[in-house]
């Protein structure tokens, strides 16, 4: 039952946040700052995550080829694969559940204990869209995070290969350019998106609408980690379902 | 003034608030007083709005809430100024820019001119060089006093104030009722404060409304509170012996 007045308050809260917009100049400021805690902030641990995962991808995929009738390029082309389809968009959106999520439930969640959101009401604020719309605007940024991830992680495959003597430069980047498909690319876009949506929306419904003190704080940036996590799955699954297949 | 009449609100099928009607006077400190559990903060979570009665009315200035459109509620927010429990300011900004956001949000006013009323209340509330500090670098006194300068920098026609003293030292409690007590004389408003401060009563507790167990068990003034006979209050407001010495003086005096 909670679950399900839980599904219900998160389809409020979207409405909610697109209504009775506050001042233009206001949340100019909120948007800026945003992108600045969630895009520019991101980007340290996106791109080494990215750069030594395309490595371990390239190597892992060389050593389990030995079977002289496959093709060496196959490395470059795997690497390419695993990173652009799933790796950058959604085990990213995973990590970053952990890094973005757990830093937007706690930042409303101790606004909320503080009375912060509290005050934003009295003050006839539409609090919702005051702390969540800029989030929203700032993470649809999110599809630059994930192609720097994409550069990043085929970057370090190829370092890993060349560098490390598994493969020539030259079968890595006929791999690369092998079977170059257009679709794919729109395909691990379109999911960005949705991730980056769910992770705006969902690690701040958690924040806004928990109950209790610091400890609860805490407990509500697990549960949002847990159920973004969850969700991008399940969403991964419902996309590549409908547009691969 | 703020009228309620018959006020009901209760959660999860437990009635916390039991038909309290009452008058929240202008230009007067109206302190709202009782046990913890009394029911004094949802009281005044519904006179601010935040919660929704199931039965009764709050009236500000002969308009009733519940009866007004969405823009007439904003317009009467704009009129409210709140003072947090804990000063509830924005961690992200500075005392400045704490002061200056409501006008921010709702003023039309150019740059130099918020600035000008904002340095104009920073000053009013006895801060100094605290401008472009952040609440966590100032102490808990000096944050009441941003809160209540974010308070009344719209001009509010009522004030609300959660528990102004709580985790303050007794000279600092003195000094944040006194300017609370300052500025409703001189903006003329109906301040409504929430406390469990006996030296907050005693001082500025020009109405004072007793709250047991979600009813209104009294209410009068702090010349009254040594006078009465009800059981309930002078339990509650003489519990020390300190008090109990104090009422007696009072009353060998008068």
């Amino acid at each position: 039952m909670k679950y399900l007045h839980d599904f219900g308050l998160y389809f409020i809260m979207l409405k909610d946040i697109f209504s009775k917009f506050t001042k233009w100049s206001a949340l100019k400021k909120l948007i800026f700052k945003e992108i600045d805690d969630l895009i520019i902030g991101s980007l340290g641990i996106v791109a080494f995550i990215s750069f030594f995962v395309g490595g371990v991808i390239a190597i892992q995929t060389v050593l389990n080829i030995d079977n002289p009738l496959i093709p060496k390029y196959l490395v470059g082309f795997a690497t390419k694969q695993s990173i652009v389809l799933e790796f950058a968009p959604t085990f990213m959106s995973i990590i970053m559940a952990g890094k973005v999520g757990s830093f937007i439930t706690s930042s409303i969640g101790s606004m909320r204990v503080t009375e912060q959101i509290d005050a934003l009401e009295v003050m006839g604020i539409n609090s919702l869209n005051y702390l969540i719309f800029p989030k929203i605007v700032a993470l649809m940024l999110y599809p630059f995070v994930i192609t720097l991830s994409m550069f990043l992680g085929i970057l370090g495959g190829w370092v890993a290969c060349v560098y490390g003597g598994f493969a020539s430069h030259e079968d890595f980047i006929t791999g690369l350019q092998y079977e170059f498909n257009e679709f794919q690319i729109i395909y691990a876009y379109v999911k960005t998106l949705f991730f980056a949506f769910i992770l705006a929306t969902i690690p701040s419904f958690h924040g806004y609408y928990m109950k209790g003190g610091a400890l609860e704080v805490g407990k509500a940036a697990t549960s949002s980690f847990v159920w973004t996590s969850v969700v991008i799955i399940i969403v991964n699954y419902i996309i590549t379902q409908l547009m691969l297949t | 003034m703020i009228t309620v009449n018959n006020l009901h609100k209760g959660f999860n099928g437990i009635e916390v608030l039991k038909g309290i009607s009452t008058t929240f006077e202008q230009g007067k400190t109206n302190l709202i007083i009782g046990q913890s559990g009394s029911g004094k903060t949802v009281l005044l979570k519904s006179l601010l709005g935040l919660h929704t009665p199931e039965e009764g009315t709050i009236s500000f200035h002969e308009k009733v809430y519940g009866t007004l459109s969405k823009s007439e509620k904003r317009e009467l927010r704009a009129q409210i100024g709140m003072l947090f429990q804990g000063g509830a300011l924005f961690d992200s900004m500075t005392v400045e820019e704490n002061v200056l956001f409501p006008m921010e949000m709702f003023s039309q006013m150019s740059d130099s001119e918020k600035k000008d009323r904002a340095n104009q209340v920073i000053k009013r509330v006895a801060l100094i060089n605290s401008n472009h500090k952040f609440p966590s670098e100032i102490s808990g006194g000096m944050q009441k006093r941003v809160a209540i300068a974010r308070a009344i920098v719209m001009n509010p026609k009522y004030l609300f104030c959660d528990e102004p003293n709580s985790g303050l030292d007794p000279q600092t409690s003195i000094l944040i009722d006194n300017l609370i007590l300052e500025i409703t004389q001189e903006y003329n408003i109906t301040t409504v404060i929430n406390s469990h401060d006996m030296n907050s009563v005693m001082e500025i507790g020009q109405k004072i409304v007793f709250l047991k167990n979600g009813f209104k068990e009294w209410e009068g003034s702090n010349q009254d509170i040594f006078r009465t006979d009800n059981k309930a209050v002078t339990d509650f407001v003489y519990s020390s012996n300190l008090m109990k010495k104090v009422r007696k003086m009072y009353l060998g005096d008068h």
